[in-house]
């Protein structure tokens, strides 16, 4: 299973976080990760709502060395980051910008990658694993 | 998080029968166990959920709801608590290296009063925060001449600090104490207007004493101007200059004045935290520091850097808010 969602108004945050939570319930996770899983989403759109106008989140199952789990990435053609590790680190200053509240999304995850350039854009991929 | 559910039940189950203070303790003590094991909230609801459901099986479907959506949205308020204890462990972390930079720093900046006959030399430094932001330097050669740099830099705190060890370096690499200070004032203007951050500036007063002559030469920059006593006049005078501050202009000429110094004549050299002990008149303030020198004039130089820091720190209004830095030459 694959989808994607385009990330323009904020009502588009709501359908992705649904879309993601169904995802997540039919592959087995519990309440506690379903919300964890829909508050990632919510973050990933919001930052896409709020610093890049338009990009898209994708959720995907995502099966790996018979394990099972779900993936979101959320892309943008945003203003990018321009240190990721420095995104990545508790108590940086990331409030008003695409990175924001990342080291959170990576607590409540279990992988994340970044990649970002400057003035081009910016992907996240976060996974859960079941 | 099975067994900790099993211990959830038992002390909830005892607290529902009893609804005693010590089963609140219980829990409290429990909470604590938990927070130990990084055990979020969302988890901590959803076992309350959980048990709930095992002991009331007939627990109404809304009461359900009403778990699920404080589940949903205390996973955000456990990312917002986590995020506030890593940056709790940082800043002791910080702390630490800040002890151990405040450590390094006093080995750093150490200033050794040189012991010479011709001269009484006394000084005194005091931080108002951990790392000084003023730093007193002394060039002394093979007893011919004794120079002085009484430094301040305008700010505080750890860039202060940091600017200062390279203003120590670019004296250490004066090495001679017979140059004069125009010539000091710009080697190190060069200096700090190169290596040195825009908003960083440097006020310094330089003397040099001409040991067989008994001749003060000295410049500023941009610095507080040091309070001579003239005995035979039984007078005090401002031994200030006109020059800018350290690291403004790249070609700056400073220039300097010289004084011959008598037996009973004395030179207070200070940053701005001695005579800012009253926010209202500056030059008031000067008055007092001359009336206190001429009191205590009797003393060793040491004695009377010691005696003014005692008095002034009486005086001032709501305690000193400066670095307090004095040098006193005394013939």
């Amino acid at each position: 299973m694959k989808s994607t969602i385009n990330i323009t108004t904020e009502w588009d945050i709501v359908t992705a976080r649904e879309i993601g939570r169904n995802e997540a319930k039919k592959i087995g996770f519990d309440t506690v990760n379903q919300a964890r899983i829909a508050t990632v989403i919510s973050e990933l759109a919001r930052n896409i709502y709020l610093y890049a106008s338009v990009g898209t989140i994708t959720i995907e199952t995502v099966e790996q060395d018979g394990k099972v789990g779900l993936a979101i990435t959320a892309a943008d053609q945003g203003p990018g980051i321009e240190d990721v590790r420095a995104v990545m680190q508790d108590g940086f200053s990331t409030s008003g910008s695409i990175g924001a509240g990342l080291p959170g999304v990576k607590r409540l995850m279990d992988d994340i990658e970044i990649q970002s350039q400057l003035k081009e854009g910016t992907t996240v991929r976060v996974k859960k694993w079941l | 998080m099975k067994e900790l559910k099993i211990q959830y039940k038992k002390i909830l189950v005892d607290y529902i029968e009893n609804q005693s203070e010590r089963n609140l303790y219980i829990g409290q003590n429990f909470i604590r166990q938990l927070i130990q094991k990084n055990i979020t909230p969302e988890e901590v609801i959803h076992m309350h959920k959980q048990v709930m459901e095992e002991i009331f099986p007939e627990l109404p479907v809304v009461s359900r709801h009403g778990y699920d959506f404080l589940i949903e949205i205390m996973v955000y308020f456990g990312l917002t608590l986590k995020e506030h204890q890593m940056l709790l462990e940082q800043q002791e972390e910080m702390r630490i290296e800040m002890n151990v930079a405040t450590k390094i720093q006093s080995v750093l900046l150490k200033t050794t009063v040189p012991q010479i006959d011709e001269i009484d030399i006394g000084m005194l430094s005091i931080p108002i925060r951990k790392m000084n932001g003023d730093y007193v330097h002394f060039l002394n050669d093979e007893e011919n001449y004794v120079g002085v740099a009484v430094t301040d830099v305008v700010g505080k705190g750890v860039p202060a600090a940091l600017c200062m060890s390279m203003v120590k370096y670019g004296l250490d690499t004066l090495e001679y104490a017979e140059n004069n200070p125009s010539y000091v004032l710009e080697v190190l203007n060069r200096i700090i207007e190169k290596s040195v951050d825009d908003s960083m500036f440097v006020s310094m007063f330089y003397g040099r004493l001409d040991l067989a002559r008994s001749i003060f030469t000295y410049g500023s920059a941009g610095h507080e101007p040091a309070i001579y006593y003239n005995a035979a006049d039984n007078a005090f005078y401002g031994l200030g200059a006109k020059g800018l501050l350290l690291g403004i202009m790249p070609e700056m000429k400073y220039e300097q004045t010289e004084i011959p110094l008598y037996e009973g004549d004395f030179i207070i050299m200070m940053t701005d935290g001695v005579t800012e002990f009253r926010h209202d008149d500056k030059i008031d303030s000067r008055k007092i520091i001359e009336q206190l020198a001429l009191t205590y004039s009797h003393l060793s130089a040491q004695e009377m850097c010691e005696k003014l820091y005692e008095e002034l720190q009486k005086l001032q209004e709501q305690g000193l808010d400066d670095d307090f830095t004095v040098v006193i030459f005394k013939k």
